[in-house]
């Protein structure tokens, strides 16, 4: 019956005319329903952290809680940033100059992610083979530039987007 | 034409109820004062100048008692408020000490504020505020707009309406007639005098002035959304009109098939 | 439903058809012969199929974010008008979309209720139907408790404490309901999670709803049956499919109108006040949509006989069909049925004029009345006026009238002739 109306009536510019604005306002409509789910602003808010590092000695750390995850700020001494510069390339997994993953000027303080890149457990400072970290999941070894040695994890802790805002004070994110 | 005549019935008892409804939350407190707001209105917006004095009426008068725990120090730089650049807003932020914490001692400590922090309130809970009020609870102000009949109309005319009480009327110690006020009676002393707050941009701080500001600023913390939600509307609408009468042509084509089918 | 001659048209349909025939069903409701002459009337099954999906789409949405505790449940509104990415557009919908909701169930009641819809064959659809409608004041009810303002927890109380008139059982049954000794928050929690449950259910009966419609086929303005297919028939698409969206863009406007303009007009302010146990509202009022049996509630000054009467007034419309005797379905040719209908939709808009007073004084005397009238409108006006009146002649068919150039009695059909 409709079959050969159809055949009979061209899909005529008013019903493709009808059909697109109303596929228009239908994708309107999705968007907010998908948005919803992104981070709100009370969550846009918290992607920036700012720290005080102040207190921290040379050879020591702090863990601060970005975004939902450990991030660690260590403040390491001349030794360990030599140590961290003599290693050859060849000799790691995840291929990364020290001078690569801190700012220039600043490269007592590493700031890195505590997220293994294994599996995502929270290494354990000043533990492991190579005077780093020591992820106890799986047995991932980390040096004291946060790059993976040994173990499992495929790719060194993540640096995160940070500024120094004044010499005692880091923005992470 | 008879189904034309029905909608029109219907569409137009719905209109006679939108006008109705609102009066009927109208409370005691007799007809209400009527400000033209910039906000009213299918296009209204708020007057960002009034906005920022607002504001500073809400910090140097109100905030000692009444808080507005719903919003951040963030919202007074977002679009659509006051707009405050991003410095005045880290600096008003900062300008409060926030309790926060444990530390890793077990502490709590005080710091200063952040944007994204809420705004600070003047007691630690209602139970404080209420014992510090005379036993009157100092509402938060974050939705008061919204929480009265009349809304802005309404906290305007309160905040103008201290009068006289009639005569006869015997007044507790502590409280204070209001001409518009629901009940009439009101725990709070007029909170707004000539000058009391200097405004930054050198508007003459009359009461009437800071009455408007305040509410203003007021409509905004408990409707952030509004001028968004105008303009969304006005292009929701003009869509709607658009597609109705694309398809009222479609349809009208589709059944004109079937009179000539007869 | 008929059995169906559709054949799909690819292999891979015919393949899945003949698993589980939704093509078939397809086919059936494209085809569907409704009668030509439905007037907008009949729209609102659609809008309300609508209004349904918007409330769960936006509903699931809003659930994302809400938390149900009685101390989180009201700044975590606030956290969706202010935080969430769209979050007061979602909010908002949903709030005005429960009044839209009720407003096109209103219209769509009153349809059957002029043009006799819920007449047999059809008694079955008309029940279900109401069983929509209770679980439809269910949940909005406890819809409306969820931002736990003053109006929300008040409200809340008012009607739960209305079981504990339930002679013998009354306050272990309010208690139960309560989880605690007064509206809490595990009153709060259940409420949460019944309120997210009865939308489905309303869903399924929904489809018994229309599948119960489709074996007598729809009603008409006319109210005669028909032979489906025939001259006097329209398959469902492309006639009534666009015809449905029309009527639905007029229904959005106005929607959009509340929603983006006015968008707490039809709410009440004291529900932005955080639900306090210790303060009660100067008037407690629930939405707009319940007043007249809330006006009906309070007329009657016995506590037993108030919810009595409240829940009469909605199980007297289950037996509808068989408290109007009259033989002619539509009110179209029922002159006299036709002033008891408007004077009914009178009664029922003064119920709920009355329903947001205080119940003193003319108020209360004109509640009494309009609760009187409600039920003297069913029990005596109905079966005596289907009784007695002289109807109009019906026309044989739908295309009669309008071929002759009007109605001619002699095309009429006889008084003993079935509908």
């Amino acid at each position: 019956m409709s079959k050969e109306e159809k055949k009979v009536n061209r899909r005529d510019f008013l019903f493709t005319a009808s059909y697109t604005i109303g596929a228009v306002g239908l994708g309107a409509v999705v968007w907010p329903l998908v948005d919803q789910m992104n981070p709100d602003k009370a969550q846009q808010a918290l992607a920036t952290t700012e720290v005080d590092i102040s207190q921290v000695e040379p050879g020591n750390s702090i863990t601060v809680l970005w975004r939902g995850k450990p991030v660690f700020l260590k403040r390491r001494t001349q030794e360990e940033i030599s140590e961290a510069r003599a290693v050859s390339l060849t000799d790691l997994p995840d291929p990364q100059k020290d001078e690569e993953r801190v700012k220039e000027g600043k490269d007592e303080w590493l700031v890195m992610l505590g997220v293994c890149t294994h599996l995502g457990c929270v290494p354990l400072k000043d533990k492991g083979d190579f005077n780093g970290w020591f992820c106890p999941c799986h047995g991932s070894h980390y040096d004291v530039s946060g790059r993976i040695r040994k173990g499992p994890a495929p790719k060194n802790m993540e640096i995160p987007k940070f500024e120094f805002v004044d010499s005692n004070t880091i923005k992470i994110g | 034409m008879k189904k034309f005549k029905f909608k029109i019935l219907i569409l137009s008892f719905f209109l006679l109820l939108t006008s109705i409804v609102p009066s009927l939350g109208a409370g005691s407190g007799g007809d209400l004062l009527k400000v033209d707001w910039s906000f009213k209105g299918l296009t209204g917006k708020f007057d960002r100048a009034s906005l920022q004095r607002g504001f500073q009426v809400y910090k140097e008068v109100c905030s000692s008692c009444h808080s507005m725990q719903y919003l951040s120090y963030r919202n007074l730089g977002e679009s659509g408020g006051p707009e405050f650049s991003e410095q005045e807003v880290k600096a008003i932020a900062a300008s409060i000490e926030i309790e926060d914490g444990p530390d890793s001692q077990g502490e709590m400590f005080t710091r200063p504020g952040r944007p994204a922090d809420k705004f600070k309130s003047p007691y630690p809970n209602v139970n404080a505020s209420i014992a510090a009020n005379g036993g009157a609870y100092p509402p938060d102000m974050s939705v008061l707009v919204k929480a009265r009949p009349g809304g802005s109309n309404y906290i305007y005319s309160v905040l103008m309406g201290y009068e006289e009480p009639p005569a006869g009327m015997i007044l507790d110690e502590g409280v204070y007639y209001n001409k518009y006020m629901i009940g009439n009676k009101i725990k709070m002393s007029s909170p707004l005098s000539e000058d009391i707050v200097e405004y930054t941009d050198g508007t003459q701080a009359t009461i009437d002035q800071m009455a408007k500001d305040v509410t203003t600023f007021l409509t905004w913390a408990a409707e952030p959304e509004l001028e968004e939600r105008h303009r969304t509307g006005v292009k929701v609408i003009i869509y709607l009109i658009l597609l109705t009468t694309l398809v009222y042509l479609s349809m009208k084509k589709i059944w004109s098939r079937v009179d000539t089918e007869v | 439903m008929s059995d169906h001659e559709y054949k799909p048209k690819s292999k891979l349909g015919k393949w899945f058809n003949d698993r589980l025939p939704l093509l078939t069903l397809g086919a059936h409701l494209t085809d569907y012969p409704t009668p030509k002459n439905l007037n907008y009337w009949w729209t609102f099954g659609g809008i309300l199929t609508f209004c349904l999906l918007t409330q769960i789409i936006t509903g699931i949405v809003l659930a994302m974010h809400y938390v149900a505790h009685a101390d989180l449940a009201f700044a975590s509104v606030e956290h969706i008008m202010r935080d969430v990415n769209y979050g007061w557009l979602i909010r908002y919908i949903h709030s005005n979309g429960a009044s839209m909701f009720f407003l096109a169930v209103y219209i769509h009641i009153f349809r059957s209720l002029f043009y006799g819809s819920y007449k047999s064959p059809r008694e079955v659809i008309w029940i279900i139907g109401l069983m929509i409608y209770l679980l439809m004041m269910a949940a909005a009810f406890m819809g409306y408790v969820l931002p736990w303002g003053q109006m929300s927890f008040w409200g809340a109380t008012v009607i739960t404490n209305l079981f504990s008139a339930i002679p013998l059982v009354g306050d272990s049954i309010t208690t139960w309901l309560w989880g605690a000794y007064s509206v809490d928050n595990p009153t709060l929690n259940r409420f949460f999670s019944l309120h997210y449950l009865i939308p489905f259910l309303i869903l399924g009966l929904v489809v018994l709803h229309i599948w119960a419609l489709h074996v007598p086929g729809n009603n008409n303005p006319v109210g005669i049956d028909i032979k489906k297919p025939s001259k006097d028939t329209v398959p469902f698409h492309p006639y009534i499919t666009i015809k449905d969206a029309f009527a639905l863009l007029m229904f959005m406007i106005i929607f959009a109108g509340f929603v983006f303009f006015s968008p707490n007009v039809l709410g009440h302010s004291d529900n932005y006040i955080p639900a306090n146990p210790l303060v009660t509202p100067a008037h407690i009022v629930p939405e707009w949509y319940l007043l007249p049996f809330y006006a009906i509630l309070r007329s009657v000054p016995d506590k037993l006989g108030g919810v009595i009467l409240m829940f009469g007034a909605i199980f007297i419309l289950f037996v509808l069909p068989w408290l109007d005797t009259s033989k002619v379905r539509s009110a179209v040719f029922r002159p006299i049925y036709r002033q008891f209908y408007w004077i009914f939709v009178l009664d029922v808009l003064m119920l709920g004029y009355m329903g947001a007073m205080p119940a003193e004084g003319i108020y209360l005397v004109l509640a009494r009345v309009g609760t009187i009238y409600y039920f003297l409108h069913f029990i005596v006006v109905l079966p005596v006026v289907g009784l007695l009146e002289k109807t109009d002649p019906i026309p044989m068919s739908i295309s009669e009238p309008v071929l002759t150039g009007g109605a001619d009695p002699s095309l009429a059909r006889k008084d003993n002739e079935k509908i």
